[in-house]
Formats: C-alpha cells, sequence, structure tokens
C-alpha cells in the first residue's frame, strides 16, 4: 500500500482532481495544487484547507501554471518540492481539454494543439519527474488517460490519440520505474458527469459521478494498480470494443 | 428534462446554465433565471419554464468554519449531506434538517426548510447568520438579519426570487455523537395524538406522527398511527458501527407502484412495525432521513410522477381542521403513501413567505390520476382556507393564486425585493 500523504496534483480545478483532492484533503494528507486559473484555484484551496482543518494554510498549497505549457513544468515541479519537501509520495496528472472533433476536422493546428495538451505536455511533464522518482526509489505516478485512448473513433479520435499516445508512455515508464520500486497507474474514466461533458445527453448507467471516479482513482494509487478502468464496468466495455475486427469497425458509427 | 423530485409538471427551459465559481457574472437573457439545486423540491417552485436555470451544483466549496464556535461559511450549492458528513465528526451538527439530507444550503434557504424539532429549534432561516445575494445588476449583496433584516426576510423563504444566493453562513449546534436516543408509540386516533404530542413535545427535540390515512383506528375515525420522538444522544451505544443500507429503485415502472392495494397492504405492515415506548439508540441517518436510503425512491409512481400536498393549519383550527382532511382523504379512497403530521413550534419563520409558523403542518403524497386528484385537492384546499391555513410552496404544483395570497399575507410586501431577472413557474403561476 502507498501512502498518500503528500501528494501533487496538476490540473487540480477539474472535477475529477477536484473530488480527489477532497478526499484526501480529509484524510489528513499534505497537497500542492496546479491549476491554471487563480480565480478557481484559491476558492478550492480554502474548501480544502477548511475540508483538511488547516485554518493556518501550512498542508494544503498551490500555484498557478498554464501546464500545456512545457516550460513551466521545472518551475512547478521545483515549487511542488519546496513546499511539500523531498517527501512527495504521490503525482496526479488531471489536466486535459476535450476538444471538438468537428473543429480538429477542419484544422492541423486545432488538432495538433489537442495533442499536445492532452497528450505531449503530460508526457514532458513525466519525463521531468520521472527521474527524481527513479533515485527516490518510491512513490507515486497517477496519470488520467481515457477509455477514449483504447481505440480510435471517428467521434472523438484526435483526444483518443493524445490519451492513447499517453496510456503507451505510461505503459513504458512503468516498465521502467517498476525496477525502483515506483508505481505508474494509468486511469481510464468512461463518461463522467463533469463540466468537460456538460454539452452531452447525460442520462444513462454509464455515466459516473466525478466522486465516484475519485474514490477508485485514490484506491488505485493506494493499490499501485498497473490500469486502472473507473467504473471498473468500462474494463468489459473496452475488452468488447477492441475485439472488434477492424474491418467491422470501420463500418460502425461510433 | 429537468424536473423536481416529483416530476409535475414536465416543462422545458430556454437554457440550463452550470456555475463554476462564485463571482461569475450571471447569463444575461430576455429570458428569466432561477437558481436549481439539486431539484428536490416537488413542482414548479425550482423550475422555470421558458426561463434559464442555473444550476448550483458546482457551487459546493467551504469557505471558513470555527471549530470553537460551529458557525460555516460555504457556497450555496454545498448540499446538507455534505456539510453533515463534515460537521458530524467534529462534534457539530445542522440545526435543522428537512426530511431529506440532499438538499443544497441555498435550496434550505430558499425554501426556510424545517425538521422534525421545529418546536424545539424553529426553520432553518433562524440559524443563518448572513449570506451573499447576487443580484442581476451584477450588484452582490451581504444579507444578515441585523444589519439588513428586510433583505434577510425576503430571502429567507423567497423561493430564490431575490437573485442568486452564493454564499451562506450557518451556526451549527454541538453534539456528542452522530447517534440518537428515540422511542415510538402507536396511537388509534388523533386525539390520542395531541394528548400524545402535548406530552413528548416538551422532552423530546425531535418529533413526528405517520398516520394511516386509510385504516380507521378502534373507534371507527381515521387518524391511528405511530408517534415517534428523538433527541442527540450523549454517548454512542457500545456497537456503534453504522453502515447505510444503499438501495435504489433501478427504473420507472410503467405505472405507479403505488395502487389502492399497494397502500392498505403498506399501512397496514407499517402500523404493525415494531414500537419502541423506552427509548433506545438509533443513528441520526435512519431516523431523520428514513428515505434517503432508498435512491430514487420517487420512481415508484412511475414515470406520471405523484404530487405532494402539505399544509399548516394554525392553532385554533388545528384539531378540527386535520380531522377534517383525514376523512376527506379517507372519503376519496385516494390514501396516502407517506401521511407525516407534524405540531410546529409557536414561532413563525424569520421570512415573509415562510412557511412555517404557529399550528400543525400535514404532508401527503398521491399519484398523479388527473382530475380525480385535483378533486381532492380541491376539498383539501376548501378545508385549509377556511381553517386560515397554507399550502407549502416547495412542495406545490397547483394552488391557486387565491389560496396562495390569503396563506402569505406578506406576498405584496416580498415581490418589491424580486430580482426583476428572476422568476419561477410558480411565481408566475401564484402572482398572475
Amino acid at each position: 500500500m502507498n501512502r498518500l500523504q503528500s501528494v501533487v496534483i496538476l490540473g487540480a480545478t477539474s472535477a475529477i482532481a477536484t473530488a480527489v483532492a477532497r478526499e484526501l484533503a480529509e484524510h489528513g494528507a499534505r497537497l500542492f495544487l496546479v491549476a491554471r486559473d487563480g480565480e478557481r484555484l484559491e476558492p478550492l484551496l480554502q474548501d480544502l484547507r477548511v475540508r483538511g482543518d488547516d485554518a493556518s494554510a501550512t498542508r494544503i498549497l498551490g500555484t498557478t501554471a498554464d501546464l500545456a505549457d512545457v516550460d513551466a513544468h521545472a518551475d512547478v515541479w521545483t515549487q511542488a518540492q519546496e513546499a511539500l519537501g523531498d517527501n512527495i509520495d504521490a503525482v496526479l496528472l488531471a489536466w486535459g481539454t476535450l476538444p471538438d472533433q468537428d473543429a480538429c476536422n477542419a484544422s492541423v493546428a486545432t488538432t495538433l494543439e489537442a495533442i499536445h495538451v492532452n497528450g505531449t505536455s503530460a508526457i514532458a511533464f513525466l519525463a521531468h519527474i520521472a527521474p527524481d522518482f527513479e533515485q527516490r526509489g518510491r512513490g507515486v505516478i497517477a496519470a488520467i488517460g481515457s477509455v477514449a485512448g483504447d481505440r480510435g473513433r471517428q467521434s472523438n479520435y484526435v483526444y483518443g490519440t493524445a490519451k492513447g499516445m499517453l496510456a503507451t508512455y505510461l505503459q513504458g515508464l512503468r516498465n521502467r520505474l517498476f525496477f525502483s520500486s515506483v508505481d505508474v497507474v494509468t486511469i481510464k474514466p468512461g463518461f463522467v458527469r463533469t463540466p468537460m461533458t456538460e454539452g452531452f445527453n447525460r442520462a444513462g448507467a454509464l455515466w459516473a459521478e466525478p466522486e465516484t471516479v475519485a474514490r477508485g482513482i485514490v484506491k488505485a494509487m493506494r493499490r499501485g494498480r498497473d490500469v486502472a478502468y473507473l467504473p471498473w464496468i468500462w474494463w468489459g466495455i473496452m475488452t468488447v470494443i477492441r475485439l472488434i475486427p477492424e474491418y467491422l469497425f470501420k463500418r460502425l458509427k461510433l | 428534462m429537468t424536473t423536481s423530485w416529483n416530476r409535475i409538471p414536465r416543462v422545458a427551459h430556454a437554457a440550463e446554465v452550470t456555475l463554476n465559481r462564485r463571482g461569475q457574472p450571471l447569463p444575461g437573457a430576455s429570458h428569466p433565471l432561477l437558481a436549481y439545486g439539486l431539484g428536490r423540491s416537488y413542482g414548479d417552485v425550482c423550475l422555470n419554464p421558458g426561463g434559464s436555470l442555473l444550476h448550483t451544483r458546482d457551487l459546493d466549496r467551504f469557505i471558513a468554519f470555527d471549530p470553537d464556535t460551529g458557525r460555516i461559511t460555504a457556497e450555496a450549492g454545498l448540499t446538507l449531506d455534505d456539510l453533515l458528513r463534515f460537521a458530524v465528526p467534529r462534534g457539530w451538527f445542522v440545526p435543522v434538517v428537512p426530511g431529506t439530507r440532499f438538499v443544497t444550503l441555498g435550496g434550505a434557504v430558499a425554501n426556510d426548510v424545517h425538521g422534525k424539532n421545529h418546536h424545539h429549534a424553529g426553520s432553518f432561516g433562524e440559524h443563518v447568520r448572513a449570506m451573499t445575494l447576487r443580484r442581476s445588476n451584477g450588484e452582490c449583496l451581504e444579507v444578515t438579519p441585523d444589519d439588513t433584516p428586510d433583505w434577510f426576510a425576503a430571502t429567507v423563504g423567497g423561493l430564490g426570487l431575490t437573485g442568486l444566493i452564493e454564499t451562506v453562513t450557518l451556526q451549527l449546534v454541538p453534539v456528542r455523537t452522530p447517534w440518537m436516543r428515540a422511542w415510538s408509540q402507536r396511537f388509534d386516533s388523533l386525539d390520542e395524538f395531541w394528548e400524545l404530542d402535548a406530552r413528548a413535545e416538551r422532552e423530546w427535540p425531535y418529533t413526528v406522527a405517520w398516520i394511516d390515512c386509510l385504516n380507521p383506528g378502534p373507534r371507527g375515525e381515521v387518524g391511528r398511527g405511530i408517534y415517534s420522538g428523538a433527541r442527540h444522544a450523549t454517548t454512542a451505544p457500545a456497537r456503534s458501527q453504522y453502515r447505510e443500507p444503499r438501495r435504489a429503485i433501478p427504473l420507472d415502472p410503467p405505472v405507479s407502484l403505488v395502487n389502492r392495494v399497494t397502500l392498505r397492504l403498506f399501512n397496514q405492515l407499517y402500523y404493525r412495525q415494531s414500537v419502541h415506548p423506552t427509548a433506545r439508540a438509533v443513528h441520526h441517518l435512519p431516523w431523520l432521513f428514513p428515505l434517503d436510503a432508498i435512491r430514487h425512491w420517487n420512481r415508484i409512481y412511475g414515470y406520471k410522477g405523484f404530487y405532494q400536498y402539505q399544509c399548516v393549519l394554525p392553532p385554533h383550527a388545528q384539531k378540527d381542521g386535520m380531522q377534517a382532511l383525514l376523512d376527506g382523504v379517507a372519503a376519496s379512497g385516494q390514501g396516502s403513501f407517506l401521511a407525516v403530521l407534524k405540531r410546529f413550534g409557536d414561532r413563525a419563520g424569520p421570512g415573509m413567505l415562510s412557511f412555517p409558523r404557529p399550528g400543525a403542518t400535514l404532508a401527503l403524497d398521491f399519484p398523479e390520476r388527473g382530475n380525480e386528484t385535483e378533486h381532492l385537492f380541491r376539498r383539501l384546499d376548501h378545508i385549509v382556507q377556511e381553517a386560515g391555513g397554507a399550502l407549502y410552496p416547495a412542495k406545490d404544483a397547483r394552488m391557486s393564486p387565491d389560496l396562495f395570497r390569503s396563506g402569505f399575507p406578506r406576498w405584496e410586501e416580498f415581490a418589491s425585493f424580486v430580482d426583476p431577472e428572476f422568476s419561477s413557474g410558480f411565481w408566475r403561476r401564484v402572482t398572475k
């Protein structure tokens, strides 16, 4: 079981990351939160301090940064280490956007930007922190991918490409860090009721609440799971979807 | 489609916007706005047909808590469920809770909700120390009972019409454990209920009665039931583990499962349940929120939904009036699944439109059966109006403007505080 007493959360104002932060704060964890929008980060820090009984704001800290900007990563990581000391137990990567596939179809620049925000920028951060974890020989690195990364579908394959690339990178990193006793956890949520999916018809049994997914993330991080489909039913769904032969799959309107 | 808990009416909204942070400018639009929290009210008080709904569920952050005084400030979308989870382990409790904990702070204020401890603690609004209210002109009002008593009286129980309630400061009450001491006893008639109540209310901060409105008692009149009282326990029982059961009604049955046969059966069984005349330890969750243990219980009424009819009758008319209401329900044959009788304490709510007031309140649930149901409601309305009583806006989908005005005589004074850009289906219906 991994300790989650001292955790860095990147992209903290996303609904899922917020729910994870709340759960950890309620268990007394020390947190360092990074988010792009200070107007949203401050109220969240305040909320976590109340939940975590941290009235003096010594355990729950944060900073604003645009994590799509790879040049900012070194500074963010330094700040996190200064805030939490060298004993960082875990890092959770949760930033990203849900690009509009039609807009991507119409623009190469939009496509590449979506891949950067959801894929390469996350990989850049992982590449930056991996040696530190390797050296310390313990800890958890978790990143939020998506079931969309398991198979390219016409409705959101740009997002899926970025998340699939991230998943493959994490797979390799997991293999590399295994020998340093560092756990690398790939989180693959299905449909989650968050502001990201606001425009969707969210009726139906497959839609999960961010709090449910967050509980699954915390559990997967504690246990050092390799890949966690959340909720678990998505493992079955994606297994079926992956097994459909391509000559059939390409005819489907998914 | 966004509906309220009873699914009547089913109406379309021009837009539904999720609010993510406080201070966010309200959407300017040609149609009226209304905040929507968890939609646990019944009817159209939380709906705005043709207008915009502002979803407040993401405004759920804590802002400040003083562990010494128990004063808490949070965004208005925070649920009482979240608040209790936070407060109880720290030795504090929400001073007034309604029958479900799945309501938001803002909703609790806007409907000035009451609980089983009204005779002891009054209504929710009495424990609110401050609010911030965002008006459509961009202004943010700091509303407190002392500095802005008029805005306070308009906003508490103000049905969300005075603007968007963004934050709420609430005074919690201390408790020693999550457990309560509770007892219950059968009674055979309303006369026995009043006697029991007079004795119990002095000693028990929480009291409530369930009435079997289908089966007459031994003396032939309708009004038998079970009376319960409780208080917060000072010590936890030896085996104090409690896990709330997680049951759910998984889907909508095609027709209402509540009908004459199932009701008669349910009421018989419920009446025959074991009672506990001497107090025993119970966890606060099942005692205060029995229905919360079954998620989506509203589905038992099927797609067509149901009505709740909750009224209050003033003290001088409460005994005869309650009997007349129960007789009316019994005569109609449309018994209610849930009939709850509770005597309010001798204080009016702090809001201009507060529902709680001296007297007694009766709440009834009925499946939607068209004309038959409306016919019964007209009979009940007549009894309520004759008695000088009122219906509860939070649970109403159909009262007439006339009944609203007689039950809420300060409505015109209240109307001057309504935000010009805010409105609701309920408000348009009762003021037309």
